[in-house]
């Protein structure tokens, strides 16, 4: 509590500093992509920005999404809102929607025809309430993916696996040649997504709908997810030598070759190519765990807070626009390592792991995202139980299954 | 009586100007810190997620508060911690304390080299330790080095003695203020009563124990509080040390309600965890104020 109030204390000087000279046009845009690749990345809008005759004023804060969200909350809320800022697609802005402080773009959607050229359709979906749409959409980035690195294996002596199966296939021979098979970070959000990508794999895109789509509690005690738990104790026993916290460290390991495979979200294939590893060569990529080629469309987008300021309004129309041009598009998410929201550009840069995740992406194999579906409250509550299943050896998964069917019940 | 009864009007206006002096304070003090705490126990009631919305649902955010595995043990280490903080600082405190009142060489140097650690803040010194206590870095990598390869020294990554990691770093920052008020302490008792210990002949260590310790009953009482509170809101250490992990094993009530209020977007949550902190609180502040209070007013 502390430290949320000397936060926003600490925003809302800082906004004042940055809005005090600032003249009609120049738009504060609040986000959370600092390292190397995602600042580069963002550079991006801010040129397109700065290209219709406004300016960007960058209001980076660094700490990842959980330290930024509450502080552009409590700036929105306490009466101190910036011009746009970045949430991930889903529910984690619903509440401000609620309560009328967010702007509504649906005049300037069907204008541009945002339902025609957004897909998949369910991005724009979750920026609708009531039919009314409160967000742009910029990328779509998918958790389903197994990062596994070559030379780990080759050390080990085995073939590098094609799917989940081999992998634990493997896992003796990896361990016996002294690399850690499964590296997780101690962050409570990893784990909890690694079980939402197994549950994705084995158990399927029906079932994943069910517990996470309709809450259906009896789904989440029964067999289907029993099996998903099995997996996921495989995994922790995997993974139970990864004396590392934070995702880029884990990834490190697998590019070092210490750990032979990670399950991470396609932002890690940012660090894979700032290492100046090759897709194919130094390391391998699996959607849907190699089992189900199916990748979820979670990703960040952009919402617009009620300005009285008119001038301000009409920037922020113009940087609506600006975000789903299709040339910021594709400059944008090939620095991000991401998919772009429009199905109509062109990227041919793109390495072969991200031309994987387009195919799929065109099949149409896609899922919402966790975020999407549930609100914060349940995710926390789901990685306190992943975060405990995966560091205490002693939980069952038939109790931590227990646990987890209770969470989906209660779930909103 | 009657003298009492002539006292009386007079009181009131007795310092009168410190009085007004107080008033800001005062309003402070029951605007935002009694109206605030009021409020929160209020909305704690509620299912308010992003927002306070006045929409009751009885006392559902507790039920769900103490099902919750993380809040217990979250409670469980704050017990862990509470009283081996308590009883670890106490000890040390008053030992370095006693050792320091010897009348030794150096005194202000070792009392500057104790009192440093509360200079610095809980994230520093959580940063620190988690890497004096980083088996790849810090101590255990030291002790391997010189030969001991069996040497096993791993808190900080041990579900089961985590929380002893958290406080050997906050005795290390803490003890050293402890220190300074038990010498404060020390120095407040009066030489004669030592002189006329040692006439009767009474061992030093029986005078600290059963004459020393019994007067410095204030110096402990303050001493005390001062420690506890810390010991309630400990959050930033743990946050700075392990992140609440591995898992959830190193987690606290304060870290509990900063991410339920904020993570979880969840305030009804957040404020039932807090409230429950603050009972904590009045259950260490109530005896105390009755022990202070009461007394002066008895006598």
């Amino acid at each position: 509590m502390r430290f949320g109030f000397s936060r926003a204390v600490l925003a809302a000087s800082v906004a004042f500093c940055v809005t005090a000279p600032a003249s009609a046009t120049d738009l504060e845009v609040t986000h959370w992509w600092t390292s190397g690749g995602e600042a580069a990345a963002v550079g991006e809008f801010a040129k397109a920005f700065d290209a219709t005759g406004n300016k960007w004023v960058d209001g980076a804060i660094a700490g990842s999404g959980g330290t930024a969200r509450p502080i552009m909350i409590s700036r929105i809320t306490g009466g101190d809102p910036m011009g746009a800022t970045q949430f991930n697609h889903g529910r984690q802005a619903e509440e401000l929607v609620e309560a009328g402080l967010m702007r509504d773009l649906t005049d300037l959607a069907t204008k541009e025809g945002w339902k025609d050229i957004i897909k998949p359709a369910s991005l724009l979906d979750s920026c609708t309430l009531d039919g009314k749409i409160y967000c742009v959409p910029v990328n779509i980035h998918s958790w389903q993916w197994l990062w596994l690195s070559n030379a780990a294996f080759e050390k080990a002596g085995v073939a590098v696996p094609k799917n989940w199966d081999e992998f634990v296939a493997a896992g003796p021979a990896l361990e016996k040649a002294g690399i850690v098979p499964l590296a997780v970070g101690g962050q409570p959000w990893q784990s909890a997504g690694a079980f939402d990508v197994l549950m994705v794999a084995i158990a399927g895109k029906d079932v994943f709908m069910k517990v996470f789509g309709d809450k259906d509690e009896t789904v989440a005690a029964g067999p289907e997810i029993a099996k998903v738990f099995k997996a996921a104790d495989d995994a922790r026993k995997m993974s139970k030598n990864t004396n590392v916290q934070d995702w880029n460290q884990a990834t490190n390991l697998v590019i070092t070759g210490k750990a032979a495979g990670q399950i991470m979200g396609d932002w890690a294939q940012g660090e894979f190519q700032v290492a100046g590893q090759v897709a194919g060569k130094d390391y391998t990529c699996l959607p849907g765990l190699g089992v189900n080629e199916i990748i979820s469309t979670g990703g960040d987008a952009f919402y617009f807070p009620l300005l009285k300021d008119e001038e301000k309004a009409k920037a922020q129309e113009a940087l609506a626009s600006t975000l789903l041009d299709p040339k910021t598009q594709v400059a944008f998410n090939l620095k991000k390592g991401s998919l772009p929201v429009r199905g109509d550009v062109d990227l041919n840069a793109a390495n072969d792991c991200m031309k994987k995740g387009l195919d799929i992406l065109a099949k149409g194999n896609v899922i919402p995202g966790t975020d999407q579906l549930m609100s914060q409250d349940t995710q926390k509550q789901k990685e306190d139980l992943f975060s405990e299943f995966f560091s205490n050896q002693g939980l069952t998964p038939e109790d931590a299954q227990k646990r987890f069917a209770e969470i989906i019940a209660s779930a909103d | 009586m009657s003298e009492t009864d002539t006292k009386r009007p007079s009181q009131l206006f007795r310092n009168l100007s410190a009085k007004i002096a107080s008033v800001p304070m005062i309003l402070t003090a029951v605007f935002v810190f009694v109206g605030g705490t009021a409020w929160t126990i209020f909305y704690s009631f509620t299912n308010s997620k992003l927002l306070p919305r006045l929409n009751f649902v009885g006392i559902d955010q507790y039920e769900r508060l103490w099902a919750a595995p993380r809040w217990q043990v979250a409670i469980e280490n704050l017990a862990i911690y509470g009283v081996f903080s308590l009883v670890f600082s106490l000890v040390i405190g008053f030992l370095l304390a006693a050792m320091l009142d010897q009348k030794i060489r150096f005194e202000d140097t070792f009392r500057t080299i104790f009192l440093y650690p509360f200079a610095l803040s809980f994230i520093v010194t959580g940063l620190v330790w988690q890497w004096l206590l980083n088996p790849d870095f810090g101590v255990q990598a030291v002790v391997r080095s010189l030969g001991w390869t069996g040497f096993d020294f791993n808190p900080l990554y041990n579900a089961q003695i985590v929380i002893y990691g958290i406080l050997i770093a906050a005795l290390w920052q803490g003890t050293g203020l402890i220190m300074c008020l038990m010498l404060a302490g020390l120095r407040g008792i009066d030489e004669d009563i030592w002189k006329a210990a040692r006439v009767d002949g009474i061992p030093t260590w029986k005078t600290y124990l059963f004459i020393i310790i019994p007067m410095m009953r204030p110096v402990f009482i303050t001493t005390l509080v001062i420690i506890a509170a810390g010991i309630v809101k400990v959050y930033d250490l743990v946050v700075a040390q392990t992140s609440g992990g591995p898992g959830i094993a190193s987690e606290v009530p304060a870290k509990y309600v900063y991410d339920y209020m904020f993570h979880a977007q969840n305030l009804g949550q957040g404020f039932a965890a807090s409230t429950m902190m603050l009972v904590t609180v009045i259950i260490v502040v109530v005896p105390w104020a009755y022990l202070e209070f009461g007394r002066r007013q008895r006598g």
